[in-house]
């Protein structure tokens, strides 16, 4: 009848698993399809290790697809995951990472780190996180101020983050001279053709530990939304709660980054969704997040891997085309 | 008997106009304690205060005898509720889960609601007939209904405290006396506490147990309505001309505001 008889860990339970069957599925399909094909049966076969399936293409399916589809699941969930937060912090449904300039932040770090030839981990990721971490701290500063400003202000003030971000990595671009440009070029419009288990591995070491975080302070999440002084008469511990919840977005969105480069608007597509159907309770909008943001991804790097007739395109250029439009959608649907 | 809150000796200053002088107050356990004042008396910053957003620097607020700073957050908001004046509602949360936010102070580390909690929820929107919007969106509410269902978001965190911000600034007649009588029945079926700043001399008349009267930061007069609401303390607080005399319907004192035309004799009345 009401809320009093479908507590929330049954709710998150049910609507858990309903969400992990479509990412298993999609986790098949981003195996299945690629450019040497294989058809779902003979993958299935040599994923169970029972059909005789062919070297080339179990080689393909288990060193080239199977950690692509985990790297795109990771991501789509640490996106899905930060934009969740920073809409919930910033009260602002149109906050997510990419549009704030925290994922371009991010970006320089790593480019910067990158033409140091410093190691994609620790060293890349390192310089990732905190990049990440002081755009963050920049717009913060920008932002705020003693005047109350217009809830858009932040989102005009992460736009022109981003802007500066942008110039300041094709500023890097263009003074590096070997080959290395190509691949930063991709790998900036979000790229997940380079993954390997070794880097799912280092992305989901740093994951878990943080969307853990996020779980235990979704119900704080949901207090802040009611606005500062409410969240404080509730117990919350504004400072302490906001401080982490940033520093460990940032890390999980600057590991993204630092991994695939940058990918847009993932963090605005399924919140939103997810927040239309399932209302506004974050201790089951984070972990639907978690799994909704996986699916999503691993659908756009599939899109992105079948769109083109030769070759691939990025990923982010899947993500942009979908998001933008949402963005400016949900834009209009505020300004009203 | 310890006091619920006692205020000693509070100055503060938000840039460099002191906006509290040297304010001590006591609020004893299960009183209705009024505070009223004109604009820019303080009562708002007093009140934060109180609910501890604002941090004290001159003075002490101590909660149930102990100093305020000695709680920590999720502590003090298990011994004191905030009814906001305004709150952002802007978002699809339905009634029933908005209510059970309440709970949140005493729920484990992963914020999960137990039975119980369900049950004290359902009382407190019993209590204070909202029920039958359990389903509806926070959204789609009247200004009377949001603010029967923050007081049973209050009555959810049981609290031994409640602090109310200008809950009637908003309601017609019949919702202001609601929503007054709500908390006077919480006060005294659960021996609860309850501080209110309000703009409404005669709600506090009526309702008030002890008053106090603040102006530009310092207090003019404090003790029962009948002692503080005065035609002479509240003329120079208010800094208007005023009739106070009793209400027939108990005898408490009732204020009117005097209009110009009834101030000068000359001018002719019909």
């Amino acid at each position: 009848m009401t809320v009093h008889h479908r507590p929330v860990l049954k709710r998150m339970f049910m609507i858990s698993s309903a969400m992990l069957v479509v990412l298993a599925a999609a986790a098949v399909a981003g195996v299945c399809v690629g450019p040497a094909g294989g058809g779902f049966k003979s993958v299935i076969g040599s994923l169970l290790g029972r059909a005789p399936v062919d070297a080339a293409l179990q080689d393909i399916i288990w060193r080239i697809r199977a950690p692509r589809v985990l790297m795109a699941a990771l991501v789509g969930a640490a996106l899905s995951c930060g934009g969740l937060v920073f809409q919930a912090l910033l009260r602002n449904p149109l906050a997510e990472p990419y549009i704030l300039g925290i994922s371009g932040g991010a970006a320089i770090g790593a480019i910067s780190g990158i033409l140091l030839g410093l190691a994609r981990f620790p060293g890349v990721s390192l310089l990732s996180f905190l990049g990440s971490m002081l755009t963050l701290a920049l717009l913060l500063l920008i932002s705020s101020g003693r005047t109350v400003l217009h809830k858009n202000s932040l989102l005009l003030s992460g736009v022109m983050v981003n802007a500066f971000c942008s110039a300041v990595i094709m500023f890097l671009v263009s003074i590096t001279q070997d080959a290395r440009i190509h691949n930063i070029i991709f790998w900036l419009m979000g790229d997940l053709s380079l993954a390997g288990f070794h880097q799912v591995f280092i992305l989901a070491v740093i994951m878990v530990p943080c969307l853990t975080v996020l779980f235990w302070l979704s119900n704080s999440m949901n207090l802040i939304l009611l606005g500062k002084e409410t969240a404080r008469s509730l117990g919350v511990n504004l400072v302490a709660v906001t401080v982490i919840l940033l520093v460990t977005t940032s890390l999980m969105v600057s590991a993204t980054v630092s991994q695939c480069g940058l990918l847009g608007f993932v963090g605005l597509v399924m919140p939103h969704l997810l927040r239309l159907l399932l209302g506004p309770d974050h201790r089951v909008l984070v972990p639907a997040c978690v799994l909704g943001g996986a699916t999503y991804m691993i659908l756009c790097d599939v899109l992105a891997r079948t769109l083109p007739r030769q070759g691939e395109m990025p990923a982010g250029v899947v993500t942009a085309l979908i998001g933008a439009p949402l963005f400016i959608l949900l834009l209009k649907r505020s300004a009203k | 008997m310890k006091a619920a809150v006692n205020v000693d000796h509070l100055e503060f200053t938000y840039e460099t106009e002191p906006v509290l002088r040297d304010v001590s107050f006591t609020v004893g356990r299960g009183d209705f304690f009024v505070i009223i004042g004109p604009n820019g008396s303080g009562k708002t910053t007093l009140m934060r205060l109180l609910a501890g957003t604002l941090k004290t620097r001159h003075g002490k607020v101590r909660i149930m005898g102990k100093p305020i700073e000695a709680f920590s957050r999720r502590a003090l908001a298990r011994r004191m509720a905030l009814v906001p004046q305004m709150e952002a509602l802007d978002f699809p949360f339905r009634v029933s889960e908005f209510v059970l936010m309440g709970r949140a102070p005493h729920l484990g580390i992963l914020g999960l609601e137990q039975t119980a909690d369900f049950e004290i929820a359902r009382q407190a929107m019993a209590f204070t007939s909202v029920e039958h919007l359990a389903e509806r969106r926070m959204g789609q509410l009247s200004g009377g209904e949001r603010q029967r269902i923050l007081v049973a978001r209050a009555i959810c965190q049981q609290p031994e405290i409640i602090l109310l911000d200008e809950p009637t600034a908003s309601l017609d007649l019949a919702h202001q006396i609601q929503v007054m009588d709500l908390m006077k029945s919480f006060q005294q079926e659960k021996d609860v506490t309850i501080v209110m700043v309000s703009h409404d001399v005669n709600l506090a008349s009526i309702y008030g147990d002890q008053l106090l009267l603040l102006k530009t930061g310092r207090i003019v007069k404090q003790g029962k309505p009948g002692e503080v609401l005065t035609f002479q303390d509240l003329e120079y607080a208010y800094g208007c001309k005023l009739l106070v005399d009793k209400s027939p319907l108990g005898g408490f004192p009732r204020v009117t505001p005097v209009p110009r035309k009834y101030l000068n004799p000359e001018v002719d009345v019909d």
